[in-house]
Protein backbone atom coordinates (compact mmCIF):
# COMPACT_ATOMS: atom_id res chain seq x y z
CA UNK A 1 0.00 0.00 0.00
CA UNK A 2 1.55 3.22 -0.77
CA UNK A 3 1.21 5.59 2.31
CA UNK A 4 0.80 9.40 2.31
CA UNK A 5 4.38 9.46 3.34
CA UNK A 6 5.27 7.36 0.19
CA UNK A 7 3.12 9.35 -2.48
CA UNK A 8 5.09 12.88 -1.09
CA UNK A 9 8.44 11.36 -0.53
CA UNK A 10 7.77 9.81 -4.21
CA UNK A 11 7.15 13.41 -5.49
CA UNK A 12 9.97 14.92 -3.89
CA UNK A 13 12.27 16.38 -7.20
CA UNK A 14 8.79 17.51 -8.63
CA UNK A 15 7.95 19.89 -5.62
CA UNK A 16 11.24 20.73 -5.01
CA UNK A 17 11.81 21.69 -8.32
CA UNK A 18 8.92 24.33 -8.64
CA UNK A 19 9.68 25.33 -5.15
CA UNK A 20 13.12 26.45 -5.70
CA UNK A 21 12.97 28.31 -8.65
CA UNK A 22 15.51 26.57 -10.30
CA UNK A 23 16.42 22.97 -12.57
CA UNK A 24 19.39 21.39 -10.53
CA UNK A 25 20.14 18.57 -13.04
CA UNK A 26 21.22 21.58 -15.78
CA UNK A 27 24.60 21.11 -13.34
CA UNK A 28 24.73 17.34 -13.49
CA UNK A 29 27.78 15.97 -15.05
CA UNK A 30 27.95 12.07 -13.98
CA UNK A 31 26.30 10.13 -11.15
CA UNK A 32 29.47 11.53 -8.83
CA UNK A 33 30.19 15.21 -10.39
CA UNK A 34 28.69 18.44 -10.64
CA UNK A 35 29.90 21.82 -11.79
CA UNK A 36 30.05 23.35 -8.19
CA UNK A 37 31.16 26.64 -9.64
CA UNK A 38 28.28 27.04 -12.02
CA UNK A 39 25.91 26.20 -10.09
CA UNK A 40 27.19 28.65 -7.20
CA UNK A 41 26.97 31.50 -9.49
CA UNK A 42 23.61 30.45 -11.71
CA UNK A 43 21.81 33.03 -9.93
CA UNK A 44 23.28 35.92 -11.39
CA UNK A 45 24.02 38.27 -8.84
CA UNK A 46 27.30 39.58 -8.19
CA UNK A 47 29.19 40.16 -4.98
CA UNK A 48 28.36 43.98 -5.00
CA UNK A 49 24.83 42.61 -6.06
CA UNK A 50 24.98 40.70 -3.22
CA UNK A 51 25.85 43.34 -0.65
CA UNK A 52 23.73 45.81 -2.47
CA UNK A 53 20.66 43.78 -1.90
CA UNK A 54 21.77 43.10 1.99
CA UNK A 55 22.26 46.31 2.82
CA UNK A 56 18.36 47.41 1.44
CA UNK A 57 17.64 44.44 3.72
CA UNK A 58 18.98 45.84 6.63
CA UNK A 59 21.82 43.16 6.80
CA UNK A 60 25.76 43.03 7.58
CA UNK A 61 28.25 46.07 8.01
CA UNK A 62 28.42 44.36 11.51
CA UNK A 63 30.85 45.51 13.93
CA UNK A 64 34.19 44.12 13.88
CA UNK A 65 35.69 44.21 17.84
CA UNK A 66 39.04 43.15 19.00
CA UNK A 67 38.67 41.44 22.54
CA UNK A 68 41.59 42.75 24.39
CA UNK A 69 40.30 41.15 27.63
CA UNK A 70 39.90 37.76 26.10
CA UNK A 71 43.35 38.08 24.55
CA UNK A 72 45.15 39.16 27.62
CA UNK A 73 43.12 36.54 29.45
CA UNK A 74 44.66 33.63 26.73
CA UNK A 75 48.05 35.28 27.01
CA UNK A 76 48.43 34.79 30.92
CA UNK A 77 48.02 31.08 30.43
CA UNK A 78 50.24 30.80 27.19
CA UNK A 79 53.96 29.61 26.85
CA UNK A 80 56.16 33.40 26.60
CA UNK A 81 55.62 35.05 23.76
CA UNK A 82 52.22 33.11 22.61
CA UNK A 83 48.87 34.41 22.30
CA UNK A 84 47.16 35.41 19.23
CA UNK A 85 45.04 38.84 19.15
CA UNK A 86 41.22 37.51 19.04
CA UNK A 87 38.57 39.95 17.08
CA UNK A 88 34.97 38.59 16.83
CA UNK A 89 32.58 40.03 14.63
CA UNK A 90 29.28 40.87 16.00
CA UNK A 91 26.87 39.25 14.04
CA UNK A 92 24.03 39.36 16.65
CA UNK A 93 23.78 43.07 15.29
CA UNK A 94 22.10 41.83 12.36
CA UNK A 95 18.05 42.66 12.13
CA UNK A 96 17.39 39.24 13.56
CA UNK A 97 20.37 38.55 15.66
CA UNK A 98 22.83 36.23 13.45
CA UNK A 99 25.03 35.97 10.56
CA UNK A 100 21.47 34.11 9.24
CA UNK A 101 19.77 37.22 8.68
CA UNK A 102 22.48 37.48 5.36
CA UNK A 103 21.66 34.05 3.86
CA UNK A 104 17.88 34.52 4.11
CA UNK A 105 18.36 38.33 2.55
CA UNK A 106 19.46 36.52 -0.57
CA UNK A 107 17.07 34.13 -0.40
CA UNK A 108 13.89 36.09 0.21
CA UNK A 109 15.20 38.58 -2.20
CA UNK A 110 15.10 35.94 -4.70
CA UNK A 111 11.67 34.49 -3.87
CA UNK A 112 9.97 37.88 -4.40
CA UNK A 113 11.75 38.65 -7.66
CA UNK A 114 10.68 35.18 -8.99
CA UNK A 115 7.22 36.18 -7.84
CA UNK A 116 5.97 33.55 -5.01
CA UNK A 117 3.27 34.58 -2.58
CA UNK A 118 5.27 32.93 0.68
CA UNK A 119 8.68 31.43 1.25
CA UNK A 120 8.94 28.12 3.75
CA UNK A 121 11.80 26.66 5.67
CA UNK A 122 12.28 24.07 8.38
CA UNK A 123 14.75 25.09 10.73
CA UNK A 124 14.02 25.04 14.46
CA UNK A 125 17.44 27.96 14.67
CA UNK A 126 18.08 31.61 13.65
CA UNK A 127 17.52 30.71 9.88
CA UNK A 128 13.55 30.95 11.52
CA UNK A 129 14.00 33.81 12.56
CA UNK A 130 15.56 35.38 9.51
CA UNK A 131 13.89 33.86 6.82
CA UNK A 132 10.70 35.71 9.07
CA UNK A 133 12.24 39.18 9.09
CA UNK A 134 12.96 39.02 6.18
CA UNK A 135 10.01 37.81 4.69
CA UNK A 136 8.00 40.84 6.91
CA UNK A 137 9.97 43.07 4.96
CA UNK A 138 10.00 41.81 1.56
CA UNK A 139 5.17 41.70 2.07
CA UNK A 140 6.35 38.09 1.80
CA UNK A 141 3.91 35.16 3.61
CA UNK A 142 6.16 32.83 5.77
CA UNK A 143 6.01 29.19 7.12
CA UNK A 144 8.53 28.24 9.71
CA UNK A 145 8.66 24.43 10.45
CA UNK A 146 9.94 23.43 13.84
CA UNK A 147 11.48 20.63 15.62
CA UNK A 148 10.54 21.90 18.54
CA UNK A 149 8.76 19.09 21.27
CA UNK A 150 9.65 15.94 22.83
CA UNK A 151 6.76 13.24 22.83
CA UNK A 152 6.15 14.22 26.11
CA UNK A 153 5.81 17.80 24.62
CA UNK A 154 8.37 19.53 26.29
CA UNK A 155 9.76 22.15 24.26
CA UNK A 156 13.75 22.97 24.36
CA UNK A 157 13.90 26.48 25.37
CA UNK A 158 15.58 27.65 22.64
CA UNK A 159 13.67 26.41 19.77
CA UNK A 160 10.42 27.72 21.84
CA UNK A 161 12.07 31.17 22.03
CA UNK A 162 12.44 30.94 18.51
CA UNK A 163 8.96 29.95 17.79
CA UNK A 164 8.14 33.45 19.79
CA UNK A 165 10.71 35.67 17.42
CA UNK A 166 9.10 34.32 14.46
CA UNK A 167 5.76 34.94 15.15
CA UNK A 168 6.81 38.43 16.21
CA UNK A 169 7.91 38.76 13.22
CA UNK A 170 4.23 37.16 11.44
CA UNK A 171 5.35 33.81 10.50
CA UNK A 172 3.39 30.83 10.76
CA UNK A 173 5.36 28.64 12.94
CA UNK A 174 4.14 24.42 12.53
CA UNK A 175 6.06 23.65 15.59
CA UNK A 176 6.28 19.53 15.42
CA UNK A 177 7.86 16.22 17.48
CA UNK A 178 11.19 14.59 16.91
CA UNK A 179 11.95 13.24 13.86
CA UNK A 180 13.21 13.70 10.13
CA UNK A 181 9.75 13.45 8.70
CA UNK A 182 10.01 17.52 9.05
CA UNK A 183 10.74 17.29 5.79
CA UNK A 184 7.84 15.51 4.42
CA UNK A 185 5.80 17.57 6.09
CA UNK A 186 7.74 20.70 4.64
CA UNK A 187 7.49 19.23 1.27
CA UNK A 188 3.14 18.68 1.92
CA UNK A 189 3.12 22.12 2.54
CA UNK A 190 5.14 23.36 -0.38
CA UNK A 191 2.95 21.30 -2.44
CA UNK A 192 -0.39 23.03 -1.21
CA UNK A 193 0.85 26.47 -0.98
CA UNK A 194 3.60 26.56 -3.64
CA UNK A 195 5.77 28.80 -1.72
CA UNK A 196 9.31 29.18 -2.38
CA UNK A 197 11.56 27.16 -0.41
CA UNK A 198 13.85 29.51 1.02
CA UNK A 199 16.44 25.99 2.06
CA UNK A 200 19.61 26.74 4.07
CA UNK A 201 21.69 24.95 1.49
CA UNK A 202 20.72 26.94 -1.55
CA UNK A 203 22.78 28.88 -3.74
CA UNK A 204 21.34 31.76 -2.59
CA UNK A 205 21.98 31.23 1.12
CA UNK A 206 25.57 30.64 1.13
CA UNK A 207 26.20 33.12 -1.39
CA UNK A 208 24.64 35.51 1.16
CA UNK A 209 27.38 34.93 3.66
CA UNK A 210 30.26 35.26 1.38
CA UNK A 211 29.76 39.21 2.61
CA UNK A 212 30.82 37.89 5.82
CA UNK A 213 34.23 36.60 4.78
CA UNK A 214 34.75 39.62 2.53
CA UNK A 215 33.97 42.15 5.22
CA UNK A 216 36.60 40.54 7.16
CA UNK A 217 39.11 40.80 5.29
CA UNK A 218 38.94 44.31 4.47
CA UNK A 219 38.26 45.57 8.26
CA UNK A 220 40.96 43.02 9.17
CA UNK A 221 43.24 44.79 6.92
CA UNK A 222 42.19 48.44 8.01
CA UNK A 223 42.63 47.14 11.78
CA UNK A 224 46.19 45.34 11.45
CA UNK A 225 47.10 45.56 8.48
CA UNK A 226 46.85 42.06 7.10
CA UNK A 227 44.11 39.38 6.67
CA UNK A 228 43.52 37.68 9.41
CA UNK A 229 46.15 34.52 10.26
CA UNK A 230 42.82 32.36 11.37
CA UNK A 231 39.33 32.47 10.74
CA UNK A 232 37.24 30.37 13.40
CA UNK A 233 33.94 29.30 12.31
CA UNK A 234 31.06 27.64 14.28
CA UNK A 235 29.95 25.01 12.02
CA UNK A 236 26.25 22.68 11.92
CA UNK A 237 25.13 22.22 8.53
CA UNK A 238 28.39 23.58 6.71
CA UNK A 239 27.10 26.65 5.17
CA UNK A 240 28.82 29.15 7.63
CA UNK A 241 32.17 27.59 6.68
CA UNK A 242 31.47 27.28 3.02
CA UNK A 243 30.12 31.15 2.64
CA UNK A 244 32.50 32.51 4.34
CA UNK A 245 35.78 30.61 3.36
CA UNK A 246 34.22 31.26 -0.25
CA UNK A 247 34.00 35.31 0.93
CA UNK A 248 37.27 35.62 2.42
CA UNK A 249 39.08 33.59 -0.72
CA UNK A 250 37.56 36.43 -3.25
CA UNK A 251 38.43 39.26 -0.82
CA UNK A 252 42.22 38.00 -1.97
CA UNK A 253 42.58 36.36 1.79
CA UNK A 254 44.47 33.02 0.38
CA UNK A 255 46.54 32.90 3.44
CA UNK A 256 43.50 32.89 6.47
CA UNK A 257 43.68 29.71 7.95
CA UNK A 258 39.90 28.33 7.92
CA UNK A 259 39.20 26.63 11.36
CA UNK A 260 35.95 25.01 11.81
CA UNK A 261 34.16 24.66 15.06
CA UNK A 262 31.61 22.38 16.71
CA UNK A 263 30.12 21.11 20.13
CA UNK A 264 30.84 17.45 20.67
CA UNK A 265 27.60 15.96 20.76
CA UNK A 266 28.63 12.12 19.98
CA UNK A 267 26.98 9.30 21.72
CA UNK A 268 23.58 11.07 21.34
CA UNK A 269 21.17 10.15 18.63
CA UNK A 270 19.76 12.94 16.60
CA UNK A 271 16.31 11.99 15.63
CA UNK A 272 15.87 10.16 19.23
CA UNK A 273 12.84 11.25 20.74
CA UNK A 274 14.38 11.01 24.38
CA UNK A 275 18.03 12.58 23.45
CA UNK A 276 16.26 15.14 22.26
CA UNK A 277 15.68 17.40 25.39
CA UNK A 278 19.47 16.56 26.80
CA UNK A 279 21.69 18.12 23.93
CA UNK A 280 21.81 21.20 25.28
CA UNK A 281 22.83 22.65 22.03
CA UNK A 282 20.37 23.15 18.97
CA UNK A 283 22.73 23.73 16.74
CA UNK A 284 26.75 24.66 16.24
CA UNK A 285 27.32 20.75 16.91
CA UNK A 286 28.69 17.52 15.41
CA UNK A 287 25.64 15.74 15.13
CA UNK A 288 25.09 18.11 12.21
CA UNK A 289 28.64 18.96 11.78
CA UNK A 290 30.18 15.63 10.85
CA UNK A 291 27.12 14.11 8.47
CA UNK A 292 26.36 17.13 6.74
CA UNK A 293 30.28 17.31 5.39
CA UNK A 294 30.48 13.92 5.14
CA UNK A 295 27.86 13.52 2.94
CA UNK A 296 26.55 17.30 2.20
CA UNK A 297 23.76 15.93 -0.65
CA UNK A 298 21.55 14.87 2.40
CA UNK A 299 19.95 18.31 2.44
CA UNK A 300 16.12 19.31 1.46
CA UNK A 301 18.17 20.24 -2.21
CA UNK A 302 19.46 18.33 -4.79
CA UNK A 303 22.83 19.78 -4.61
CA UNK A 304 24.19 20.96 -1.49
CA UNK A 305 25.64 24.83 -1.97
CA UNK A 306 27.61 23.94 1.47
CA UNK A 307 30.28 21.94 0.79
CA UNK A 308 32.76 22.93 3.83
CA UNK A 309 35.46 20.04 3.00
CA UNK A 310 36.14 22.10 -0.23
CA UNK A 311 37.13 25.03 2.48
CA UNK A 312 38.32 23.56 5.91
CA UNK A 313 41.80 23.33 6.80
CA UNK A 314 41.22 22.14 10.34
CA UNK A 315 38.08 21.03 12.16
CA UNK A 316 37.88 21.43 16.20
CA UNK A 317 35.16 20.74 18.73
CA UNK A 318 35.07 21.70 22.39
CA UNK A 319 32.92 20.37 25.17
CA UNK A 320 29.21 21.74 25.96
CA UNK A 321 30.73 22.65 29.45
CA UNK A 322 33.81 24.70 27.58
CA UNK A 323 31.21 26.87 25.61
CA UNK A 324 29.03 27.64 28.77
CA UNK A 325 31.91 29.00 30.52
CA UNK A 326 33.48 31.06 27.56
CA UNK A 327 29.54 32.53 27.42
CA UNK A 328 29.72 33.69 30.70
CA UNK A 329 33.50 34.86 30.36
CA UNK A 330 32.30 37.44 27.09
CA UNK A 331 29.90 38.65 28.95
CA UNK A 332 31.66 39.50 32.09
CA UNK A 333 35.16 40.64 30.16
CA UNK A 334 34.04 41.73 27.33
CA UNK A 335 30.45 42.98 28.08
CA UNK A 336 28.88 41.06 25.03
CA UNK A 337 26.11 38.80 26.29
CA UNK A 338 25.60 36.68 23.10
CA UNK A 339 24.26 33.47 22.56
CA UNK A 340 26.02 29.98 23.42
CA UNK A 341 25.27 28.29 20.30
CA UNK A 342 27.38 31.01 18.22
CA UNK A 343 30.32 31.16 21.06
CA UNK A 344 31.08 27.34 20.08
CA UNK A 345 33.82 29.20 17.56
CA UNK A 346 35.21 31.17 20.60
CA UNK A 347 35.75 28.77 22.57
CA UNK A 348 37.81 26.69 19.84
CA UNK A 349 39.29 30.35 19.17
CA UNK A 350 40.43 30.71 22.50
CA UNK A 351 42.28 27.42 23.33
CA UNK A 352 43.97 27.87 19.40
CA UNK A 353 45.05 31.63 19.94
CA UNK A 354 47.25 29.64 23.20
CA UNK A 355 49.67 27.98 20.45
CA UNK A 356 50.20 30.84 18.36
CA UNK A 357 52.17 34.04 18.20
CA UNK A 358 51.30 37.05 19.86
CA UNK A 359 51.55 38.90 16.35
CA UNK A 360 49.12 36.63 14.79
CA UNK A 361 45.05 37.64 14.68
CA UNK A 362 42.22 35.27 15.06
CA UNK A 363 38.95 35.99 14.02
CA UNK A 364 35.72 34.83 15.74
CA UNK A 365 33.30 35.20 12.37
CA UNK A 366 30.05 35.62 14.40
CA UNK A 367 27.88 35.67 17.45
CA UNK A 368 24.42 35.24 17.81
CA UNK A 369 21.26 37.16 20.09
CA UNK A 370 20.67 35.64 23.24
CA UNK A 371 16.80 36.25 25.42
CA UNK A 372 14.76 34.20 27.70
CA UNK A 373 15.34 30.31 26.43
CA UNK A 374 17.95 31.17 23.92
CA UNK A 375 20.61 31.88 27.07
CA UNK A 376 23.27 29.83 28.50
CA UNK A 377 21.68 30.07 31.92
CA UNK A 378 18.33 28.78 30.77
CA UNK A 379 19.93 25.44 28.86
CA UNK A 380 21.69 24.86 31.89
CA UNK A 381 18.83 24.97 34.01
CA UNK A 382 17.04 23.20 31.26
CA UNK A 383 19.55 19.97 31.40
CA UNK A 384 19.63 19.73 34.67
CA UNK A 385 15.74 19.15 34.29
CA UNK A 386 16.05 16.69 32.10
CA UNK A 387 18.50 15.15 34.32
CA UNK A 388 22.10 15.76 32.77
CA UNK A 389 24.27 16.75 35.67
CA UNK A 390 25.82 19.86 35.70
CA UNK A 391 29.04 20.40 37.52
CA UNK A 392 32.65 22.09 37.75
CA UNK A 393 35.87 19.90 36.97
CA UNK A 394 37.84 18.80 34.13
CA UNK A 395 35.93 19.04 30.71
CA UNK A 396 37.73 16.32 29.62
CA UNK A 397 34.70 14.41 31.71
CA UNK A 398 32.14 15.86 29.83
CA UNK A 399 29.69 13.81 28.50
CA UNK A 400 27.05 14.62 26.28
CA UNK A 401 23.21 14.06 27.68
CA UNK A 402 24.65 12.32 30.62
CA UNK A 403 26.45 15.26 32.43
CA UNK A 404 28.39 19.00 31.72
CA UNK A 405 31.62 20.01 32.98
CA UNK A 406 32.13 23.54 33.61
CA UNK A 407 35.67 24.51 33.29
CA UNK A 408 37.16 25.58 36.73
CA UNK A 409 39.98 27.05 35.22
CA UNK A 410 40.74 28.94 31.79
CA UNK A 411 44.03 26.32 31.17
CA UNK A 412 41.43 23.21 30.87
CA UNK A 413 40.27 24.63 27.88
CA UNK A 414 41.19 22.59 25.10
CA UNK A 415 40.02 22.09 22.17
CA UNK A 416 40.41 18.46 20.34
CA UNK A 417 41.46 17.93 16.30
CA UNK A 418 38.76 15.82 14.31
CA UNK A 419 40.30 13.77 11.96
CA UNK A 420 39.83 15.73 9.00
CA UNK A 421 41.50 12.57 6.86
CA UNK A 422 38.92 9.79 8.04
CA UNK A 423 35.70 12.99 7.22
CA UNK A 424 37.24 12.95 3.71
CA UNK A 425 37.55 9.43 2.97
CA UNK A 426 33.72 9.40 4.55
CA UNK A 427 32.48 11.67 1.87
CA UNK A 428 33.99 9.75 -0.88
CA UNK A 429 32.37 6.72 0.90
CA UNK A 430 29.47 8.06 0.05
CA UNK A 431 30.00 9.86 -3.22
CA UNK A 432 30.67 6.26 -4.37
CA UNK A 433 27.73 4.90 -2.41
CA UNK A 434 25.38 7.52 -4.55
CA UNK A 435 26.06 6.85 -7.77
CA UNK A 436 25.07 3.26 -8.86
CA UNK A 437 26.77 -0.11 -7.97
CA UNK A 438 28.37 -0.96 -11.49
CA UNK A 439 29.57 2.78 -12.07
CA UNK A 440 32.75 3.16 -12.55
CA UNK A 441 34.48 6.74 -11.27
CA UNK A 442 36.12 8.40 -14.81
CA UNK A 443 39.14 11.46 -14.14
CA UNK A 444 36.36 13.88 -14.57
CA UNK A 445 34.95 12.57 -11.41
CA UNK A 446 38.28 12.01 -9.51
CA UNK A 447 38.46 15.25 -10.02
CA UNK A 448 35.65 16.86 -9.21
CA UNK A 449 36.42 14.58 -5.50
CA UNK A 450 39.41 16.33 -5.17
CA UNK A 451 37.88 19.64 -5.60
CA UNK A 452 35.34 18.34 -3.33
CA UNK A 453 37.37 17.24 -0.17
CA UNK A 454 40.36 19.75 -0.60
CA UNK A 455 43.21 16.87 -2.08
CA UNK A 456 44.26 15.75 -5.29
CA UNK A 457 43.29 13.14 -7.63
CA UNK A 458 46.24 10.91 -6.43
CA UNK A 459 44.87 10.78 -3.13
CA UNK A 460 41.00 10.45 -4.41
CA UNK A 461 42.66 7.35 -6.49
CA UNK A 462 44.03 5.94 -2.99
CA UNK A 463 41.04 6.06 -1.12
CA UNK A 464 38.87 4.36 -3.87
CA UNK A 465 41.13 1.58 -4.38
CA UNK A 466 40.83 1.42 -0.97
CA UNK A 467 36.73 0.88 -1.05
CA UNK A 468 37.53 -1.25 -3.59
CA UNK A 469 39.43 -3.59 -1.32
CA UNK A 470 37.02 -3.19 0.86
CA UNK B 1 -8.24 33.77 37.69
CA UNK B 2 -9.22 31.37 35.24
CA UNK B 3 -8.06 30.78 32.57
CA UNK B 4 -10.62 30.59 29.44
CA UNK B 5 -11.87 26.89 28.83
CA UNK B 6 -13.55 27.94 25.07
CA UNK B 7 -12.78 29.93 22.21
CA UNK B 8 -15.09 31.56 19.75
CA UNK B 9 -14.81 32.37 16.58
CA UNK B 10 -11.67 34.95 15.96
CA UNK B 11 -9.75 33.85 18.75
CA UNK B 12 -6.54 33.34 18.55
CA UNK B 13 -5.53 30.00 19.61
CA UNK B 14 -3.56 26.88 19.18
CA UNK B 15 -4.62 23.01 17.29
CA UNK B 16 -2.96 20.01 17.45
CA UNK B 17 -2.90 17.21 15.10
CA UNK B 18 -1.16 14.31 14.07
CA UNK B 19 0.85 14.24 11.11
CA UNK B 20 1.82 10.45 10.95
CA UNK B 21 0.68 7.57 13.23
CA UNK B 22 3.97 5.04 14.59
CA UNK B 23 2.82 2.42 11.74
CA UNK B 24 3.09 5.51 9.07
CA UNK B 25 6.78 7.02 10.13
CA UNK B 26 9.73 6.46 8.27
CA UNK B 27 12.07 3.60 8.70
CA UNK B 28 15.17 3.49 10.30
CA UNK B 29 14.14 5.69 13.05
CA UNK B 30 15.27 4.64 17.08
CA UNK B 31 13.02 2.77 18.64
CA UNK B 32 12.41 5.25 21.13
CA UNK B 33 10.70 7.79 18.25
CA UNK B 34 9.34 5.29 15.96
CA UNK B 35 6.42 4.23 18.91
CA UNK B 36 5.34 8.04 18.84
CA UNK B 37 3.36 9.07 16.42
CA UNK B 38 4.82 12.50 14.91
CA UNK B 39 2.92 15.60 16.21
CA UNK B 40 2.28 19.25 14.98
CA UNK B 41 1.03 21.98 16.91
CA UNK B 42 0.24 25.68 15.01
CA UNK B 43 -1.40 28.98 15.78
CA UNK B 44 -4.59 30.78 14.08
CA UNK B 45 -7.52 32.36 14.24
CA UNK B 46 -10.75 30.21 15.34
CA UNK B 47 -13.43 29.99 12.73
CA UNK B 48 -15.49 28.33 15.42
CA UNK B 49 -17.23 27.83 18.90
CA UNK B 50 -15.55 25.25 20.63
CA UNK B 51 -13.69 24.29 24.10
CA UNK B 52 -10.32 22.60 24.74
CA UNK B 53 -9.87 19.14 23.42
CA UNK B 54 -12.50 19.73 20.34
CA UNK B 55 -12.35 19.20 16.93
CA UNK B 56 -11.96 23.24 15.31
CA UNK B 57 -10.39 25.10 12.46
CA UNK B 58 -7.81 27.30 12.22
CA UNK B 59 -7.31 29.92 9.78
CA UNK B 60 -3.30 30.73 10.47
CA UNK B 61 -1.29 33.43 9.67
CA UNK B 62 -0.82 32.39 6.06
CA UNK B 63 -4.36 32.06 5.63
CA UNK B 64 -3.96 28.57 5.15
CA UNK B 65 -6.86 26.95 7.40
CA UNK B 66 -5.80 23.60 9.48
CA UNK B 67 -8.11 20.99 11.28
CA UNK B 68 -7.25 19.82 14.67
CA UNK B 69 -8.28 19.43 18.27
CA UNK B 70 -8.31 22.99 20.21
CA UNK B 71 -5.07 22.79 22.17
CA UNK B 72 -4.59 26.37 23.78
CA UNK B 73 -6.21 29.25 23.91
CA UNK B 74 -4.37 32.73 23.49
CA UNK B 75 -1.11 31.17 23.98
CA UNK B 76 1.79 32.48 25.47
CA UNK B 77 4.98 32.37 26.04
CA UNK B 78 6.75 31.36 29.28
CA UNK B 79 9.99 30.53 28.50
CA UNK B 80 13.06 32.00 31.18
CA UNK B 81 16.38 32.68 31.98
CA UNK B 82 15.55 30.54 35.30
CA UNK B 83 18.22 31.02 38.34
CA UNK B 84 21.87 31.65 37.84
CA UNK B 85 24.33 28.75 37.61
CA UNK B 86 26.14 28.22 40.57
CA UNK B 87 28.97 26.42 38.80
CA UNK B 88 29.49 29.53 36.91
CA UNK B 89 29.05 32.24 39.46
CA UNK B 90 32.79 32.39 40.39
CA UNK B 91 33.79 33.08 36.35
CA UNK B 92 33.53 36.69 36.12
CA UNK B 93 35.31 37.39 39.78
CA UNK B 94 38.11 34.89 38.90
CA UNK B 95 38.56 35.88 35.73
CA UNK B 96 39.24 39.46 36.48
CA UNK B 97 41.27 38.90 39.26
CA UNK B 98 43.55 36.81 37.21
CA UNK B 99 43.38 39.29 34.29
CA UNK B 100 44.65 42.35 36.58
CA UNK B 101 47.07 40.38 38.05
CA UNK B 102 48.63 39.44 34.72
CA UNK B 103 48.77 43.52 33.93
CA UNK B 104 50.34 44.17 37.44
CA UNK B 105 53.02 41.99 36.32
CA UNK B 106 53.28 43.96 32.77
CA UNK B 107 52.64 40.29 31.03
CA UNK B 108 50.41 42.41 28.66
CA UNK B 109 53.14 44.59 26.79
Amino acid sequence: MITRFDEIMGRRGEIMRGALGMDYSRFERSPIAFDYEAMMSDHGYSLDDIVAIQTTAGVGNTPLLELRNITDLVRSISEAGKGARIFVKDEAANLAGAFKDRRASVSIHVAKEKGYDGVIAATSGNYGAAVASQAARYGLKCIICQETFDSRHIGQPEIVEKARVCEAYGAEVVQMTVGPELFFHMLELLDQTGYFAASLYSSFGVSGIETLGLEISREMRALTGADPTACVITHAGGGNTTGTARGLQRAGATTTQIVSASVDLSGLHMASDTDFNRKSFTTGHTGFGVPFATWPDRADVPRNAARPLRYIDRYLTVTQGEVFYVTEAMAKLEGLERGPAGNTAMAAAMSLAREMPRAATVVVQETEYTGAGKHHWAQLNFAREMGVEVRCGDPADNKPGTVIVIPERPEQLQAKDFDLLRMRKSYVRNAVKAAPADYVPTAADVAFLAADTNTDAATVEAMLAELREA
Amino acid sequence: MNEPQRACPGDWVEVERMILDPSQRSKNLPPETAAKPLMMWVKGFALSDGALGEEMTVETMTGRTVAGTLSAINPGYFHTFGKPIPELAHVGRDLRARLTAFRAQGGAR
